[in-house]
């Protein structure tokens, strides 16, 4: 298997994909002649041309509004948007459009599109440009909400996301481009809405997913120089939640953190706090731990950003607290 | 057009009539829920609109949908029963009056989120345009909708994509209850297609049927030479309320009044009589039988099943895991 970076594999699934469809596209503000702002997309336009490859104005909702008509209509679109802070003016069309015509029309209608973006702080760009707001998203049925932790998974999750029929949005952190790791060379293929045990061990559940996956596989590293055991189970998929792996976690080690990067009211660790409470209150020996974001609006200040996202020593505290 | 062609349209105009005025009552009675825009005064403009579209050309609107689907050819069972609620409906009881679609008649849907449609309807054309398709999308929309964000968005994106897309702008006059001199800065929504470059169109002749025809034709046929996308303004008017329960506080009594004069039925009628197209009996006997159909279609709503509440789950997803 090869080394590559997530930058890489999300690129090499989206060209694998293109390739083996003719139906697929990507459309979205500067994926062309720009060749995409995280350089995702440089050189597909040279390789399929302005009728694949489509520079958009900066237009939201129309990017992802056509995305969705494109897709009503057999084609396979992968809208980008450059940031998950963008989605807000095409809230209406990601989260009152697509995910909402299958059902509301009597299933006969389908939207096939991908919407790729990147979210994520800690580089420094202010209250806008910096959030994390993924549970936002999964909380409207009819969406499935994707994010990957690992190279190997951007590119699984990715190609399936590209063959489902449902819409899905991809969200990426764009400080994970540069993350490297094994990824497996042409047809790889990852389920969505499947969780998965990144690190077994036996003390303490930490369930959490994409950028933190890389946090917690840390902290289970300084745990462990203690004589402390962490298992992992990364989500991978928000919606549909795959509790699966999680439950049969806690069931073996009665404890558990989860650990996010967006803030924690009414978030991701909210959630699986409240379904392991309901699936295996009896397996409860310590209260759920939530591992978030400080409650503020991220500062541009370095120190004052990074004191409000959550360390790796947040995570180890964290897990020290349940334990 | 042959007599039987103009028969036709006068049939669909009068079942739109007599099925909204149904619809109406039913309302009243409590059997329809939710909100129910009329058509009543509008019939037009779609009748006319969408009898100049080949087969393959898509048609897509806002939520004042029941008139286009009767014009798109979905039976007045299937509309009567989407307003009941029904299995039988066009969205089989999920979508009521605001969400009715048929991909077969080549429907998109009525849409209820005032200009949110526009964008969507660019990715219809937009699919055409990728498969080389030779099919126009026709996208209707109220004078309300040119105000928001959706409107500008979707009409530049086609300009600059040079879309196979007519965008209808149905002018009634009124965004809900607001006049549309307080609350659009130009009096034409045309005016707002020149910003973008976009050759359009605007008619007043929105309650005859056969100007509509006009306009609609030369429109479609640029498009479909490849030109690119057009923009026609349709002057119409609501004769009732904006939905059920509208007070109508922001209008005189004697402008409805005179608009109804214009009865685009009326007209339409008077049209087929007065060029010798039809006699005044044929038409007697068109109407009767929409009121046949109509009332037919009343009692196949109510007849129809109740969606099993075992199927609440179905259609979440394609896929589900």
């Amino acid at each position: 298997m090869a080394q590559i970076n997530t930058r890489q594999a999300i690129s090499d699934a989206l060209m694998e994909e293109m390739d083996r469809d003719e139906k697929v596209f990507i459309l979205g503000e500067e994926v062309g002649v720009w060749g995409g702002t995280y350089a995702v997309t440089k050189g597909f336009y040279d390789k399929y041309g302005p009728k694949r490859v489509r520079d958009t104005p900066i237009s939201e909702a129309a990017i992802i509004g056509a995305a969705i008509g494109a897709a009503m209509v057999g084609l396979r679109p992968v809208a980008e948007l450059m940031t998950i802070n963008f989605a807000f003016v095409a809230m209406d069309h990601i989260v009152n459009e697509a995910p909402k015509f299958h059902y509301m029309f009597g299933g006969q209608f389908k939207v096939p599109m991908v919407l790729r973006t990147a979210g994520g702080g800690g580089r420094q760009l202010g209250a806008t440009h910096s959030q994390t707001p993924d549970a936002i998203f999964a909380h409207f049925p009819g969406l499935k909400v994707v994010a990957p932790g690992t190279p190997a998974d951007a590119k699984g999750l990715l190609k399936s996301a590209i063959r489902s029929e449902d819409p899905v949005m991809f969200i990426e952190n764009a400080t994970l481009y540069q993350q490297r790791g094994e990824v497996p060379e042409g047809e790889h293929l990852e389920p969505i809405g499947v969780s998965k045990v990144q690190r077994p061990g036996d003390d303490v559940t930490i369930v959490t997913y994409s950028k933190m996956v890389g946090y917690s596989m840390r902290a289970a590293d300084e745990l462990a120089k203690e004589g402390i055991s962490a298992e992992i189970v990364d989500l991978r998929t928000l919606r549909p939640l795959d509790m699966g792996p999680v439950i049969e976690s806690f069931k073996k080690t009665n404890r558990a953190v989860v650990v996010e990067e967006g803030w924690p009211s009414y978030g991701v660790g909210s959630e699986v706090a409240s379904r392991i409470y309901e699936e295996a209150f009896d397996y409860v020996d310590a209260p759920v731990k939530r591992v978030a974001q400080k409650e503020v609006p991220l500062p541009y200040n370095a120190a004052l950003e990074q004191h409000a996202l959550p360390q790796v020593e947040d995570i180890v505290r964290g897990v020290k607290e349940v334990l | 057009m042959k007599k039987a062609e103009h028969l036709e349209l006068y049939r669909q105009m009068v079942v739109i009539r007599r099925l909204e005025e149904s619809a109406a009552h039913l309302y009243q009675e409590g059997k329809i829920g939710g909100f129910l825009h009329l058509y009543i005064g509008q019939e037009a403009v779609s009748t006319g609109l969408i009898s100049m579209r080949q087969p393959q050309d898509r048609v897509i609107t806002a939520y004042r949908d029941h008139g286009v689907a009767i014009n798109c050819g979905i039976s007045a069972n299937a509309v009567m029963a989407e307003l009941l609620g029904k299995e039988t409906g066009t969205s089989k009881g999920r979508g009521g009056s605001m969400h009715m679609a048929d991909t077969e008649k080549n429907f998109w849907g009525g849409h209820a989120i005032v200009g949110a449609h526009l964008p969507i309807a660019a990715g219809l054309a937009l699919g055409d345009q990728y498969e080389e398709n030779d099919a126009v999308t026709i996208c209707m929309f109220g004078d309300g909708a040119t105000n928001i964000g959706f409107f500008h968005e979707a009409l530049n994106l086609s300009a600059v994509w040079d879309l196979p897309v007519l965008w209808v702008c149905e002018n009634n006059q009124y965004g809900m209850g607001t006049e549309i001199k307080r609350a659009s800065a130009v009096e034409e929504m045309r005016q707002k297609a020149e910003g973008y470059g976009m050759p359009n169109l605007r008619t007043e002749g929105g309650m005859d049927i056969m100007q509509v025809r006009e306009a609609a034709g030369d429109a479609i046929e640029h498009i479909r030479s490849g030109k690119g996308p057009f923009f026609l303004e349709i002057v119409t008017y609501r004769f009732v309320g904006h939905s059920m329960g509208d007070p109508e506080r922001y209008r005189e009594k004697e402008e409805v009044t005179k608009w109804r004069e214009d009865d685009p039925i009326g007209i339409y009628n008077k049209y087929l009589v007065d060029e010798k197209v039809a006699k005044a009996a044929d038409l007697d006997k068109v109407e009767a039988e929409a009121e046949a159909e109509v009332e037919a279609a009343v009692k196949f709503a109510e007849e129809s099943p109740e969606p099993a509440l075992d199927t609440l789950f179905d259609h979440v997803y394609v896929e589900e895991n």
